[in-house]
């Protein structure tokens, strides 16, 4: 990063941020301390991303960065500079029809408030792409990093094990 | 006529909007010159206030106005008392409620003292760390005991003591049967209970236009509609001028009615005096200080038995943590003296509670609101009574439960409805038998058992019932109305945090109008489309709510068929509505659709007769009298690790009765998300208050919400006796999967470790607990010595 990615004005320090959020190359100046979170939410306006905890553990705030499933609250958007990031709002596609681990939720009913339930995609997105056939014990111990208030779980571990399933079942 | 949606496991109509993330919740509303505030919150739990210096923060770039109480003059108020007190003789209430900012005392950590407005919330938190404030700290009133004791601090020293309330509530005489006992028990109980947790913080965003002199509001409350009448009255509003809008809400369970939050007052009158649309959110440690919690409870109960194990009578005496102000009032303790008598025949009950105020965060009710504590004393005797009297556990409770003959069955205490407590109806005899039956009792205690500890295993059963009142008044309302499309919109007021409103209710209405599920739209919790009733709460939404969108559907579905029998002059035809047409059972050449029908009944010639109201449209309300006793048994089985004191759920079910089921999935998702919320209660959630008065573990690190390696899968099953007490014949469900969760897994624990002979009293039973419990039944020696978890 060079000196032409450097803003100083008299009130901050700005970066020059580019990352590829779903698909599209964003670049903005950003302070260094604005969390990932809050500018996928407040700066791009994609709201779907959710803030629980803003500690790290509750997940609502998951994201896929690069392939790999982060908190976006306990980074800085600076930190995402050339990286590739997919939230939940690409999941569907672009005549909202449902990907089927968004479909396998509403069968199921894995979603009451739905708060939870973005990072929980999120998270279960690298999940399903790379593992074939799950234990039960195995599916809860992906989303041991996502807690949900409202539906105990049951149901979601239903809606990964029916996900992968009519996956097998395509293929 | 068979049910087409009624009854039917549907998808939701929410779902597709929330998978794609696109559910507004507060948090999402973006205006634009939109103000953030950030609040100075006291540190300390009871102090007065000395010197206040925002002079650094005020200087700050982006800095808007930094308020203390000071500032706001004639606004600061303080907040109503929601629930004044039931009308119970000879009870003694002390009415105290918060301050939207402290003035001169500070009473519990978290109350907030200054707010910050800034340009954003970065700058307006660093604003908030360079206030100063000089506290002069005085005792904090932790300990619920010493906080009755004379020499103890005042939280609030207008008052002789920390006594908010006291009250007995009695039914029989129970002296007079106590020389008649063959069996009588004395034990004290604790119940601890913790934050409700949900996902989503709080959070208010106020939008004043000037220019049409509207204010707009949307608020992560459960009750928008009361918001709008206090907060048009605090601002001097007509209520026609202000709108609050409950968007997508990420979980209530309580905490989020209140009436008014002090953020929830403050926001607004920012956002009218900088005419900029102002936000404020909450963050999770915020949540842990300034949320209303539901807390400690210690019963000192007495239970009398005959010698075939029959219950003579109950005495029960407790002291209730209310935290630093009361206005939710005894809505809590007066749900566990009611509770605590469940699905029994009990004629001889004496209750007498104490609320006390100590120096920590407001106590309202979370889920279950109370009716935990009174479940967990009567179970708990019972099954200790069962060991001395060598009567089986599910015994006792068969032989002590109200038979079906014997409904309306009258309780007679005052409920937190303010009406004697009636049960309306209850089988409770048959949940039990199935679920003794599918958790495999008999079959377990024949040999399973046995086998599991010859392989050095231990493994138990508990199980428990309990009865829940629910559905109570005063009312809710609906309106329906047909489009010219032939959609179908249905407004009521009280709010959604997760329930599925927007599809039982489209399911209700569906059954009478015959229109597609995904063509009626439920609007919930917005004063613009409905601004009558009171809230979601006390798991009332589907029984009042929903009755009341039965009852304007009805209403619509009636004005369909007279219009139509008029228009084709077949009065007294059979019309069918189905598949969002109208027709004719006998001349199917008499058919339209239903919004064909609702442009006829707008007709641009032609005076609306009489009385009559143009369109296909009709808002009922619904008012029950007194609620509807919902009821349950649960059942565990659980695995006790011997040396890391670790209790693992292999198996959790539950059978419950909420009458007329409108959608058995999701009722099966409310019993799963309640049954977690227990577990997590009773086995990892111990909010612990230090001696000061801050809390040792207010963050998820340390405050151990459940996760999914935690929890079991839940199995469910259902008895439907109908309410008789609505049209729909349904009652509450909202709350059952929480109530007794801590006496089953208390009765599995001791049953898996049975040769330790131990009494499990408190909740929650942390491995550490565990741990000091079978450390002194060791060093007791005999396997035979009792050690009481206290």
């Amino acid at each position: 990063m060079g000196l032409e990615d450097l803003s100083e004005t008299s009130a901050t320090t700005q970066l020059k941020l580019k990352v590829t959020v779903n698909g599209e190359l964003r670049e903005r100046w950003v302070e260094p301390r604005l969390l990932l979170s809050d500018f996928l939410r407040h700066e791009l306006e994609l709201t779907g991303t959710h803030v629980g905890c803003e500690h790290g553990v509750c997940g609502a705030c998951t994201i896929v960065m690069d392939g790999q499933a982060v908190r976006s609250c306990l980074m800085f958007a600076i930190q995402a500079d050339g990286s590739v990031l997919e939230t939940v709002e690409s999941l569907a596609d672009e005549h909202g029809n449902l990907s089927p681990l968004q479909s396998a939720f509403k069968g199921c009913h894995a979603l009451q408030c739905g708060f939870c339930t973005p990072g929980m995609l999120m998270t279960l997105k690298p999940f399903v792409e790379s593992c074939s056939d799950p234990s039960e014990q195995d599916i809860r111990n992906a989303i041991a990093g996502n807690i949900c208030r409202c539906t105990g779980y049951h149901n979601i571990v239903k809606a990964v094990q029916q996900c992968i399933q009519s996956e097998g079942e395509t293929e | 006529m068979d049910k087409r949606f009624f009854g039917q496991s549907l998808p939701r109509n929410e779902d597709a909007k929330l998978l794609q993330g696109k559910g507004l919740y507060v948090d999402d509303v973006h205006l634009p010159n939109m103000l953030h505030v950030a609040f100075f919150r006291s540190p300390v739990a009871h102090a007065s206030i000395e010197k206040v210096d925002t002079e650094k923060a005020e200087a700050m770039a982006g800095v808007c106005g930094v308020y203390c109480a000071g500032d706001l003059g004639e606004f600061w108020r303080e907040g109503i008392l929601v629930v004044p007190p039931a009308p119970i003789e000879g009870i003694e209430f002390h009415s105290r409620t918060q301050g939207p900012l402290a003035k001169r005392k500070v009473r519990h950590v978290g109350e907030p003292i200054c707010a910050v407005l800034a340009e954003s919330r970065y700058i307006a938190e660093d604003a908030v760390a360079c206030i100063e404030v000089e506290f002069k700290e005085l005792p904090a009133v932790v300990d619920l005991q010493a906080a009755l004791e004379t020499s103890s601090a005042l939280v609030h020293d207008e008052l002789d003591s920390n006594l908010a309330a006291h009250a007995i509530q009695t039914k029989g005489d129970y002296a007079s049967v106590r020389e008649k006992a063959a069996l009588v028990l004395e034990r004290e109980f604790v119940y601890d209970r913790g934050v409700a947790g949900a996902m989503e913080n709080r959070g208010v965003v106020a939008q004043w236009d000037a220019g049409s002199d509207q204010l707009t509001i949307w608020d992560s409350t459960q009750a928008p509609i009361p918001v709008r009448s206090i907060l048009a009255q605090y601002l001097g509003l007509s209520e026609s001028q202000v709108h609050v809008i409950a968007p997508f809400i990420g979980g209530g369970f309580g905490p989020k009615i209140m009436l008014l939050y002090p953020e929830e007052q403050i926001v607004p009158w920012l956002a009218m005096r900088m005419n900029r649309p102002v936000k404020w959110i909450e963050d999770r440690k915020e949540n842990f200080y300034a949320t209303n919690q539901e807390r400690l409870q210690i019963h000192k109960a007495e239970i009398l038995f005959d010698q075939t194990g029959h219950i003579l009578g109950v005495k029960d005496v407790f002291l209730q943590d209310t935290g630093a102000y009361n206005p939710y009032g005894l809505t809590v303790p007066i749900n566990s003296q009611c509770t605590l008598l469940g699905p029994y025949d009990i004629k001889h009950y004496t209750s007498e509670f104490k609320s006390v105020f100590t120096n920590t965060t407001t106590v309202s009710p979370v889920r279950g609101a109370g009716r935990q504590h009174g479940v967990f004393v009567i179970e708990r005797l019972l099954d200790f009574a069962a060991k001395r009297l060598g009567i089986d556990r599910i015994e006792i409770r068969r032989r002590n439960f109200i038979c079906p003959h014997q409904f309306p069955y009258e309780n007679r205490l005052i409920y937190q409805d303010f009406e004697p407590l009636t049960y309306d109806n209850g089988n409770y005899e048959v949940a039990l038998e199935e679920v003794r039956r599918r958790i495999g009792y008999d079959r377990f205690y024949e040999n399973e058992q046995a086998k599991y500890k010859a392989s050095g295993r231990h493994l138990g059963i508990g199980v428990a019932a309990y009865v829940e009142g629910s559905g109570i008044g005063p009312y809710e309302g609906a309106r329906v109305t047909v489009e010219p499309s032939g959609h179908v919109n249905v407004a009521t007021g009280i709010g959604t945090q997760g329930q599925s409103h927007f599809t039982v209710f489209a399911q209700v209405v569906a059954e009478q109008l015959g229109v597609p599920l995904e063509n009626i739209r439920v609007t919930t919790g917005d004063t613009r489309r409905f601004h009558w009733g009171t809230g979601t709460f006390a798991s009332r939404g589907a029984v009042v709510a929903g009755n009341a969108c039965h009852t304007a559907a009805c209403a619509v579905r009636k004005k369909a068929i007279e219009l139509v029998c008029k228009l084709w002059g077949a009065e007294g035809a059979d019309i069918v509505l189905d598949g969002g047409c109208i027709f004719s059972r006998e001349n199917t050449s008499q058919k339209m659709s239903l919004g064909e029908l609702a442009v006829m009944a707008n007709p641009m010639r032609g005076a609306v007769e009489g009385d009559t109201e143009p369109g296909l449209e009709a808002t009922r309300y619904y008012g029950p009298k007194m609620g509807t006793t919902a009821s349950g048994v649960h059942a565990a089985m659980v695995e006790v690790d011997l040396e890391t004191c670790s209790v693992s759920v292999k198996r959790y079910l539950v059978v419950h009765d909420c009458g007329k089921i409108i959608n058995p999935m999701i009722v099966d998702g409310q019993i799963h998300g309640g049954a977690a919320m227990g577990l997590g209660n009773v086995l990892y959630e111990n909010l612990t208050i230090l001696e000061n008065g801050e809390w040792a573990n207010a963050n998820f690190h340390d405050y151990l919400m459940p996760t999914a390696p935690e929890l079991p899968s839940f199995e469910t099953g259902h008895v439907e006796t109908p309410s008789p007490l609505n049209p729909l014949g349904v009652k509450g469900a909202g709350e059952a999967g929480a109530i007794p969760v801590g006496a089953v897994i208390a009765q599995a624990i001791e049953d898996a470790l049975s040769n330790y002979d131990l009494e499990i009293c408190e909740v929650p039973i942390t491995r550490n607990k565990l741990f000091d419990l079978l450390e002194k039944c060791k060093s007791a020696g005999s396997s035979k010595e009792k050690a009481s978890l206290l």
